[in-house]
Formats: C-alpha cells, sequence, structure tokens
C-alpha cells in the first residue's frame, strides 16, 4: 500500500506526495488551493480552463497544475506574477461573455468565478460595447435547468453525464465563443444522479429548480449529515434557511459517496419541515390525550416499564443508533420482540463510475445498525405478536390501519413519534421526538461504517431524541437520572458498550467521515456485500 | 510538367514532378514512372534501416512544425505489443496551403507508397489517410488509387509477396480546421468531437485508440518513396542554405503575384527569387508589401525582410516568422493590412474548437476589437487591448490555434503600426464589415 513519495516544494512549502500526484492535489497538501474550474477530484481533467495554470522551474512555460504530475524536487509557484497574469486574463476571458446577474443568481455566494474574480480579477472590463454571447435557458431535465449565458464551459457536466454516470446525453454544441452545452435530441437530463451536474458547476449555469430562487447562499445554515435515504449512508451537508431545510448536497467522502448523491436521496427532505408535529409528551386521561410535562411522562413510561411481561417493539430503520440502542435497553427487562420497519425495493440505482456507490434496495439509514443491537426483521411477525402483547413501544414507525388494529390489541401502547398520527387514539402515552435533522446522532451503513449527522434546525416544542427519552428510565425501571446520558456522545458509548462489534467507540473516533466498525461483518447484511 | 503553370527552371521537381499529368495517377501509371521501387527496397530492410535512412536523409515534417521524420519515427515502440497506427494528416486546412491537394490530386500513388513504407518503418499494419472533407475531388481520386493499390498488391495483407500487412483506411473529416491538429484528428478518428488532446501522452505512447501513433504531412510522406530509391545523401545534397533544412518543399505561393500556384523549390532558395521570378512578380504598377510566408498561422514579413531570406526553417525563423506550411500569401500595396489580418482572426474565432478559455473567448474578442477599428470606431487603447490579449493567447492552451490568431495580430501592429493608426485617428476611410 504505501506509494513511493515525491518531494515537491510548491511556494516555498515542501510536501512528500505519492508519485503520480497531480500538482493541483499536491498543493492541496501544502495548505494551498490552486484556483481552477474544469478540474474536479472525481471526474477525469481536460486542462482545459487553464485557470490552474502554475509555474514550474525549468518548465518552457506555465503549466497546468491538474494534469502536471509532481517529480522529485520539482520547484512550483503558484503565485508568482507569470500565473497570476495568466490567472487575471483567464478570467477576464470568463468575464466578456459572463452576465454579471450576480444578484438574480442562485450561484451568488458560492460562486468560484465570484471567489476567483474578487481574488484577482480586474478591477472593471476592457470589453466594452459589445453585446455578450445570448442563448435562451434550456429546461434539460426533471430538476435541472441550463443556463447558457452563465456558462464557462467548463464541461464538467458533460464529464460527469459521460464518465461517471456513463450516460453521455450532455455535448459541446457548435465552437468558439458560439459554444453552449447542448442536450442530445430527444434526451432528458433525468438520470437518477443528474442532479449532481448542478452541484459541480461552478457558476450559475445549471440550476437546481427545486432551490431555484429559494434562497441566497449567504442566508444557509450548514451542517454536516447523513442522507436518511438508503443504506448507503452518503454524506450530506443540510441546508437551513431561517431554520428550514431548503437544500441537500452531497458531503465529500471518498470512502463512501466521493462527491456526489442521488437525486432520491437529495429531494428527501420536505418532511423534515413537516408542521403537524407532536409537541409536547400526551398521556391518557379517560380516552382523552392530554398535554403534560416530561416527567410525569417518563414517570409513566416508567410504570409502564416496570410491569414487565411480553413487550413489542416496532422501531424505525431511519432512528438513529443511540436511539434504537436504548429504547432497546428500556425494554430489556421484559420478554421482548424488537423489531425494525425497512422499506426494500427491488432494484438498484448504482452510479456507474464510482466503485461501489448506488442509491440501495434498502431504503433507510440504519438497517445495520439494527441489526447490531439485535432487532429483527419479522415486522408482521411482531405485529401479530403485539396484539396480544402486555406493552407495545412504537418508535417513529408508520402503520397502516390494519396494522394499527392488530397493534391496538396490546394492553398498552406508548408511542414515540415526530408527526401526528390519529391510528392510535387509545394508546397510553405519545411522546414527542426529534426528526433527523433535529438531533445528533449515527448511523450504521451497509458497509458496517459507522456516521454522525448533526442537528441542523431546531426542534419545535418539547419533542425529545428518542435515546434522552429511554435514557431517563433506567433498564430495571424506576428513574435513574444520574446514570442518564446527557448528550448523543454519552448515549452513543452506552449504546456502543453493550455492542461488541462497536465496543470502545467514541465520537471523536468517528470524526465527520465515519469509520468502519471496528470488527465489522458480524451481523449479516440483507444483501451481502456486493 | 507542371501545373497550373509550366515548370520553371529554377524549380526542383521530386514531388511535383508529374503534376498535371494525369497519366499518373493509376498503379500502372505510377510503376512506369518509377513508382513503388521505394517500398520494394523498404520491405527487403529491417524497421530500423528505413528509419535511419530517413533519419540520414535530414527530412523534417512538412505540415508546419518541421520535426525531423526519422526521429518522429524512431519514438514508435520497438516491440509491437499493441497495434501501430500511421495517420497521414491529409486535412490540409491552412489558409493559403495547397499543397497536399495537388499531390494527391495528381500523384496519389506517391502518397500512398510514402505511407506504405512509413508503416512499415514504425510497425503499423494500419494506415488511416484523414483527408479533408472539401475535397472532393481528391477523395475520389485517392480512394480510387488505394483500390486499385490493393488489386496490384501494394497494400493489403501480404504487400508485394513481402508477408507484410499494410491497410489504408481514407477517412474524411468535417469541414473543422482544427481537425489538422494531430490529436484532435486522432480524436476525430475515433468518433470522437475533434477537440485537441494534452500532450503528454505523445502519440508515440499513447495515440489512436491509445495505441503508438505517428502522424505525418502528406508532403513529408510523399518525399519517403524518392529517399528511399535516390538516397539519403541525395536529399541530404538538395540544400542551399542551413545544412538543417534538407530536401525540396513545395511553396504553394498565393496573392499578388502574376502567377500564383505550386513551386517546388531546393530549401534554402532565396524568397527573392519565388516572389519576383518564378511567381512573375507583382502586377504591373504595384509593390509588394507584405508575406505571409507559411501559411496563416505565422508572423507577417515585410518587403524589406524578403530580400535576403532563404527559405528553409532556419532562414525564416531568422527573420522571425516561420516555414510552417509553405503556403505564401504575397501581398501587393493594395493591400489594407488591418483588414487582411481581420478577416484571419475571424478565421481562428471561426474555428476555435472552444475548449480552452483563451482561444474561445480570445480569438472572438480579437475580431471585434479589429472590426470596430476598421469600422473607424477603434479607440486609442485598442492596439495596447490587442498586444495584451494576445499575450495572454500564446503559449497558455493546449493546442497552439490560439497562438496562430495572436502571431499575425502581433506582428503587423509592429510591422504595420501606420496603416491602424491611420484608423483610430480617422485619416482612413472606415471600412463596412460584415459581422
Amino acid at each position: 500500500m504505501t506509494a513511493e513519495l515525491v518531494n515537491v516544494t510548491i511556494d516555498g512549502m515542501t510536501v512528500a506526495v505519492p508519485k503520480g500526484t497531480s500538482i493541483i492535489e499536491a498543493a492541496k497538501q501544502a495548505g494551498i488551493l490552486v484556483p481552477h474550474y474544469c478540474y474536479h477530484p472525481s471526474l477525469p481533467s481536460p486542462a482545459v480552463c487553464r485557470m490552474c495554470l502554475v509555474e514550474v522551474e525549468k518548465a518552457p512555460k506555465l503549466m497546468p497544475a491538474c494534469v502536471t504530475t509532481v517529480v522529485e524536487g520539482q520547484v512550483v509557484h503558484t503565485d508568482g506574477e507569470e500565473a497570476r497574469r495568466a490567472r487575471t486574463g483567464v478570467l477576464e476571458f470568463l468575464l466578456i461573455n459572463h452576465p454579471l446577474d450576480c444578484p438574480i443568481c442562485d450561484q451568488a455566494g458560492e460562486c468560484e468565478l465570484q471567489d476567483y474574480t474578487f481574488q484577482e480579477g480586474r478591477p472593471g472590463t476592457r470589453y466594452s460595447e459589445y453585446a455578450k454571447r445570448y442563448n435562451p435557458v434550456e429546461d434539460f431535465g426533471p430538476d435541472v435547468l441550463y443556463v447558457p449565458n452563465r456558462c464557462i464551459l467548463c464541461t464538467r457536466c458533460v464529464r460527469f453525464m459521460d464518465d461517471v454516470a456513463g450516460t453521455p446525453v450532455l455535448n459541446v454544441s457548435e465552437r468558439g465563443d458560439r459554444a453552449y452545452i447542448g442536450i442530445d435530441q430527444g434526451q432528458l437530463l433525468d438520470h437518477p444522479w443528474a442532479g449532481n451536474v448542478v452541484d459541480l458547476c461552478p457558476v450559475g449555469s445549471l440550476l437546481s429548480k427545486d432551490f431555484l430562487h429559494k434562497a441566497r447562499a449567504w442566508d444557509l445554515d450548514k451542517s454536516a449529515s447523513v442522507c436518511t435515504g438508503c443504506s448507503q449512508g452518503c454524506n450530506i451537508t443540510i441546508d437551513t434557511r431561517d431554520n428550514t431545510v431548503v437544500r441537500l448536497r452531497p458531503r465529500p467522502n471518498l470512502e463512501v459517496n466521493r462527491h456526489f448523491m442521488c437525486d432520491t436521496g437529495r429531494m428527501n427532505y420536505r418532511w423534515m419541515n413537516r408542521g403537524d408535529r407532536i409537541e409536547a409528551p400526551l398521556v391518557q386521561d379517560g380516552g382523552r390525550l392530554v398535554a403534560t410535562d416530561w416527567d410525569r411522562a417518563v414517570d409513566r413510561l416508567a410504570g409502564l416499564v416496570e410491569k414487565g411481561g411480553t413487550s413489542v417493539l416496532l422501531a424505525s430503520a431511519s432512528a438513529s443508533l443511540e436511539s434504537l440502542g436504548l429504547v432497546h435497553r428500556l425494554l430489556s427487562g421484559t420478554r421482548l420482540t424488537a423489531v425494525v420497519q425497512l422499506p426494500v425495493v427491488d432494484s438498484e440505482e448504482p452510479l456507474q463510475g464510482i466503485k461501489d456507490l448506488a442509491l440501495r434496495r434498502e431504503r433507510a439509514p440504519n438497517g445495520d445498525g439494527a441489526r447490531l443491537i439485535g432487532y429483527g426483521m419479522d415486522w408482521q411477525g411482531a405485529v401479530k405478536a403485539a396484539s396480544t402483547a402486555d406493552l407495545v413501544v412504537l418508535l417513529d414507525v408508520t402503520l397502516t390501519d390494519a396494522e394499527a388494529a392488530l397493534v391496538s390489541g396490546a394492553a398498552a401502547v406508548v408511542v414515540l413519534g415526530t408527526v401526528q398520527a390519529q391510528e392510535l387514539p387509545a394508546a397510553a402515552l405519545v411522546l414527542p421526538l426529534t426528526n433527523v435533522a433535529e438531533e445528533n446522532g449515527t448511523f450504521v451503513n451497509r458497509d458496517q461504517r459507522v456516521q454522525r449527522y448533526q442537528q441542523a434546525r431546531t426542534a419545535p416544542g418539547m419533542s425529545r431524541p428518542a435515546w434522552w427519552v429511554a435514557g431517563q428510565v433506567t433498564p430495571a425501571g424506576g428513574l435513574a437520572p444520574s446514570s442518564s446520558p446527557a448528550t448523543a456522545a454519552q448515549a452513543f458509548e452506552l449504546v456502543c458498550s453493550s455492542i461488541p462489534a462497536l465496543a470502545g467507540l467514541t465520537y471523536s473516533d468517528l470524526g465527520l467521515l465515519g469509520r468502519l466498525a471496528p470488527t465489522h461483518g458480524l451481523a449479516p447484511t440483507m444483501q451481502g456485500g456486493s | 510538367m507542371g501545373y497550373p503553370h509550366p515548370s520553371h527552371a529554377k524549380e526542383q521537381l521530386v514531388l511535383s514532378k508529374h503534376f498535371g499529368d494525369a497519366g499518373a495517377r493509376t498503379f500502372d501509371g505510377w510503376v512506369k514512372r518509377g513508382g513503388y521501387e521505394g517500398l520494394k527496397r523498404a520491405l527487403g530492410m529491417t524497421r530500423d534501416q528505413v528509419v535511419e535512412i530517413v533519419k540520414a536523409s535530414g527530412l523534417r515534417g512538412r505540415g508546419g512544425a518541421g520535426f525531423p521524420t526519422g526521429l518522429k519515427w524512431s519514438f514508435m515502440p520497438k516491440e509491437v505489443t499493441k497495434p501501430h497506427y500511421l495517420v497521414c494528416n491529409a486535412d490540409e486546412s491552412e489558409p493559403g496551403t495547397f499543397k497536399d491537394r495537388e499531390i494527391i490530386r495528381w500523384t496519389p500513388h506517391q502518397l500512398l507508397e510514402g505511407c506504405a513504407i512509413a508503416a512499415h518503418a514504425i510497425g503499423a499494419e494500419r494506415i488511416y489517410i484523414y483527408i479533408r472533407g472539401e475535397f472532393t475531388a481528391e477523395h475520389r481520386i485517392l480512394t480510387a488509387a488505394v483500390e486499385d493499390a490493393y488489386r496490384s498488391g501494394a497494400l493489403g495483407g501480404n504487400v508485394f509477396g513481402s508477408g507484410r500487412r499494410i491497410d489504408v483506411v481514407v477517412h474524411r473529416g468535417a469541414g473543422a480546421y482544427i481537425c489538422g491538429e494531430e490529436t484532435a484528428m486522432m480524436n476525430s478518428i475515433e468518433g470522437k468531437r475533434g477537440n485537441p488532446r494534452i500532450k503528454p501522452p505523445f502519440p508515440a505512447a499513447a495515440g489512436l485508440w491509445a495505441c503508438p501513433t505517428t502522424i505525418n504531412n502528406v508532403e513529408t510522406l510523399a518525399a519517403i518513396g524518392h529517399i528511399l530509391v535516390r538516397g539519403a545523401d541525395w536529399y541530404k545534397g538538395l540544400c542551399l542554405s542551413s545544412p538543417k533544412s534538407t530536401g525540396t518543399k513545395l511553396f504553394s505561393v498565393c496573392g499578388h503575384v502574376q502567377r500564383p500556384g505550386n513551386y517546388e523549390v531546393v530549401m534554402g532558395t532565396p524568397m527573392r527569387d519565388l516572389v519576383y521570378d518564378m511567381c512573375g512578380g507583382m502586377r504591373p504598377g504595384r509593390a509588394l508589401k507584405a508575406v505571409i510566408p507559411g501559411g496563416s498561422s505565422v508572423p507577417i514579413m515585410t518587403a524589406a525582410e524578403i530580400e535576403d531570406c532563404a527559405m528553409d526553417y532556419e532562414g525564416i525563423a531568422a527573420k522571425g516568422s516561420m516555414l510552417g506550411s509553405g503556403g505564401m500569401i504575397v501581398m501587393d500595396d493594395s493591400t489594407d493590412i488591418v483588414y487582411q489580418v481581420m478577416r484571419l482572426a475571424r478565421f481562428y474565432a471561426h474555428e476555435s474548437c472552444a475548449q480552452c478559455t483563451q482561444c474561445r473567448e480570445g480569438t472572438a474578442w480579437t475580431t471585434r476589437i479589429l472590426e470596430r477599428i476598421l469600422a473607424g470606431a477603434g479607440k486609442a487603447e485598442d492596439l495596447a487591448l490587442l498586444l495584451d490579449l494576445a499575450d495572454n493567447m500564446t503559449g497558455k492552451t493546449i493546442c497552439v490555434l490560439s497562438d496562430s490568431c495572436a502571431a499575425p495580430v502581433v506582428s503587423a501592429i509592429k510591422k504595420f503600426r501606420g496603416e491602424f493608426d491611420a484608423y483610430l485617428n480617422r485619416t482612413r476611410r472606415p471600412v463596412m464589415v460584415a459581422v
């Protein structure tokens, strides 16, 4: 595994990088960002934007840092007079046909053309008295608009569709300064991963219809999270504006999703903003659910758990490892049947050019976390068992009417949920939970990779993470606040302490890129490895 | 013979000896004129022996860059582990250049013979001849010659009984100038958009379909058969000036001369002789103003500069221009240099493949400034702007199309500044420019 290292000096900083590394990547190691447009670490490099030209000592002319590989003893200057002049020249050329419509452009604030122009562009234009190139906006597909006037022809979108998606529907049409990105006749940009072209576009030329004019980039708060769409566990960023989730974008993780996420995951956020939330603990009081405070609600929960007998835990595979673990532990003194609700579809939607990346058949993020804890998968059997159980606990699941009718047969039903549900009016307790955007937690993906997600918006009303609720009650029943986890990090350590595969893991071990379970592979996954 | 004019005494006819002689187009006709002797000799030699002869002859690429041909061939791997390809660049599109067209039109077998020898020398079994799409008659002639050569055993699975396989595929271009650039040509042959590729990898390492490939110009390949027959020493002896430039060269002379056409002269012939003697000089009452010596991509020369200029790679370089493809555009004193430069810039703006930023935007911007100057709306700072743009367009892109647009602009401003100033200070009547 140890690659041969090459020493290269970039702007006075010497770094050792593996042989074959490009100057642009070596510069990153030295903490230097070489401005660029066409280069992208997950795409082949065409070296066409000519923005990353750098001075390489002993080279006869400026070299493109994206395709020039380092050699031993090389000395590179990214910020010399000549390189800087070349970049200023490229910026000027790019801007002559670029409309200065930043005030109405979605990309403004996260635009690489804007950033580099501010950094080292000319203060004024010398391209006076000419009309800029004009082409009308094109509708490329379900979520993508193309604004050709803003296009700088970096061809990242074309290369993504050609080389990564393996569905070459985009092209460069025409020549010279008349060129634009074309879409093949009769084709749509409707590939399941097509939305990535919007992220790849360094300017505001490819836009998401879903996000169009929703927010200015500088109004967004960003939180590191994990997609809940399937068991792949793509790393994402949740963008919120004024406490509302407005956009999900992929967050680079070379081990999981590189720089991409699928459109299904990307669009899977509206439910995070639902307004019909349970905002207070509700207790059964003579045929009515009545709002109460957490002390009384936890007290009631402890009382139900203490009775022992048979219990059934029906949990969502989208719940965090912490919540699944502590709710499971809460019921460990009973004769417990615990299962997760895990939607499974027939086929995967792979991203051809990236190894081991697909929208998976298991359409929930934490099926493997549930398996590690000991949840079963026999949903129907568990629902049937629920009808005669002493206690049924529902952890953020959705029931059909028939399932609700069966569950209603139990002696007592506790609902831990996020949104108001009408199907169980006789529940003994209804406790308000935070959703994935409102809490910290972890998921275990299909490769047994444990990944953290972070809170992106404030939780409504009195809602709490399920691990907090369960943690307020000791496993044997009764209140034991001193041993209750106060943070997700503590809850995680508590849960891991009882899972051999995860023993000893802490949040600081995971970082924001996650980590494989120290001894993974103990629990067979539903789909097996591929 | 000669075409369209009878040959001039100062010409040295090697490649153009049979121009105008339709009888040389057939296999039999070519053999009757001494053809295919070179190929037969080459087939009796090893690859290295052929390469050494071509190296010793001093032959350099006639497409424009002037790279030594034998050296280029020697870059091809000795071991044939993947298919090797020879690509013949017959996409002659450089404005002012029309020599390859005549070679194909009159002596297609001269080209095929050279191709076959080159294929043998680089270990290739397949040759792609990429012919400019507009050359319809030449395409017909070439295709007929290829079929003729197959029938006669000069091509195919067993070339002249040697057991050697050499196939020729004639591939037509679709009208893009940039496809004459060797890496764009390879993309075009592969069925892709004709965009130049980044080098490295160089074609000899990874060219057509990522296999070792050599690309040679038509005129270069046409000379090979003669070198094999008459020897490297003979070819090397064809030299009047710099010993680094040997052999004969076809110059396509167009513009304001009495007898435009192709002239084949020994390397180092004085440019004066070509312009004033062989081509008959200027029209009556006119004086020479400027010459673009090597196709439109090279710097312009003034009348004074051609006075003592030897026509070879070094001689023209010494005058600050380039031999290029040998397409000479001669302009007399009726020429509006500003307008001519605008036409050249417009050509490059039209033909830019749009990959590199500087070229895509710079060629078009340069054209607009020149159009503005011609229209009488130029600004005092326009020339400085043109030179600055030219600087940004030079040496910074994947291929040299951008540089080619900049070179004539820079040299014209440097050498004919008065003409630009006349427009800028409104002493010359504006020209209507069709935009």
